[in-house]
């Protein structure tokens, strides 16, 4: 399964980003091997508006059922839940810590 | 019919005064229409008196999906500007807050799932003040969140013997501002002599630039020295029209509702000697 990160940077060593719609990356990680994973760089990030629910897209083309992120906007939100992807709130730190703390739980 | 616009980057420098004051003053001697485009916040009715002579709602194009013809093609996911759409397996998401109306998904979808229907963003009034004074404003429905679609609608459809139409903006330097000079032949600019006026004013200044209309700057509660505004002017080439001094007197009036140019002397002549050359 693979889980998703917001990210500031394009590596597992940046930070969780705060915003969703609008960081710059977003890690995306296979829960059975975190080693393998892949940044992407958010086309959303620029978006005049709606950039939630275009930053949703990217994430679930990239088969993500779980994101880390420090908070969602409500359009996002919608967007995610239809896709079936579960958006875990509050997250932050190094991006790394992060999804081993999740997928370690 | 000259067309002319009243916008400020800043809220509260005199917009509506400014407005209220030149429709009440040129409609001595033309017929003149005043169009109040703060849909979201309109106050020029509660200084204005008369009967309202037309109450219209106003309909925004809000796509409808049917899920059944609907083949998840997502073309019109694609082809929306403003990610306002969300096609997934199961259904799809229209955001109304992100959408702008412009009808793109209805025109490509190819097996017509998407219905041509219409949402009331909110009501247009046509109010007549006296003989050759109409104003009209409008109210926006609670939760709409933009408020072009509604300016764009209360600005069309002007009496043809109209002889001038005047916008009062809402403020900002934004989308609404930009629909509502949207066409003008001129836009008068007002501030007040402070650093935030000054500072609003170069950003509004920044955006008509783009848009290339003739603007104008009206120096409102203006002082001895207005220099921070005149050596701005001064310099960028922004002519100075006006300027109506501050007049506890006049704020009186305002604030029970009432409008009377003759508080300031001179301005009658002043604003119809503009005029001509607006
Ligand atoms: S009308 Fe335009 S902005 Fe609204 S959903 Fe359709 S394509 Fe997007
Ligand atoms: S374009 Fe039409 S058929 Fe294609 S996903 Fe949109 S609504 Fe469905």
């Amino acid at each position: 399964m693979n889980i998703a990160s917001t990210s500031t940077g394009g590596s597992m060593s940046a930070q969780v980003a705060q915003s969703f719609g609008r960081c710059a990356y977003f890690i995306i990680a296979d829960t059975d091997n975190i080693k393998d994973f892949e940044p992407i760089q958010n086309s959303a990030a620029s978006a005049a508006g709606g950039a939630g629910p275009q930053a949703a897209k990217i994430i679930n083309e990239k088969g993500a059922k779980i994101l880390l992120t420090s908070k969602v906007g409500p359009n996002a939100e919608g967007a995610l839940k239809e896709y079936g992807i579960k958006a875990v709130e509050g997250i932050s730190g190094k991006v790394k810590d992060a999804i081993e703390e999740y997928v370690n739980k | 019919m000259k067309k002319i616009a009243v916008a400020s980057g800043k809220g509260g420098t005199g917009k509506s005064t400014v407005s209220l004051l030149f429709a009440l003053i040129l409609s001595e001697d033309y017929r003149v229409k005043l169009i109040d485009c703060d849909v979201e916040e309109p106050n020029c009715h509660l200084f204005l008196e008369g009967p309202v002579k037309k109450q219209e709602p106003v309909k925004i194009f809000s796509p409808g999906f049917d899920l059944n013809k609907c083949t998840r093609c997502k073309k019109c996911e694609e082809v929306c500007e403003f990610n306002a759409l969300v096609v997934t397996e199961k259904k799809i998401l229209h955001f109304p807050e992100l959408c702008h109306n412009c009808k793109g998904c209805l025109i490509v979808c190819p097996v017509g799932a998407v219905s041509d229907s219409y949402r009331v963003s909110g009501i247009v009034y046509d109010k007549s003040i006296d003989k050759k004074l109409s104003l009209r404003y409008a109210e926006q429905n609670i939760g709409e969140a933009k408020a072009s679609p509604l300016i764009e609608a209360i600005k069309k459809d002007i009496q043809k013997d109209v002889q001038i139409v005047i916008y009062d903006s809402p403020p900002g330097a934004g989308c609404s501002m930009v629909e509502t000079v949207n066409n003008a032949d001129y836009v008068i600019l007002i501030a007040e002599p402070t650093p935030f006026g000054l500072s609003d004013l170069k950003v509004t200044v920044e955006v008509l630039k783009k848009i290339n209309v003739r603007t104008g700057l009206v120096i409102n509660s203006s002082q001895k020295d207005n220099s921070i505004l005149t050596d701005y002017a001064s310099n960028i080439g922004l002519d100075i029209l006006l300027n109506i001094p501050y007049s506890k007197e006049f704020a009186r009036e305002y604030s029970r509702g009432i409008i009377v140019p003759d508080i300031f002397p001179g301005l009658k002549e002043s604003v119809k000697e503009l005029i001509k050359r607006l």
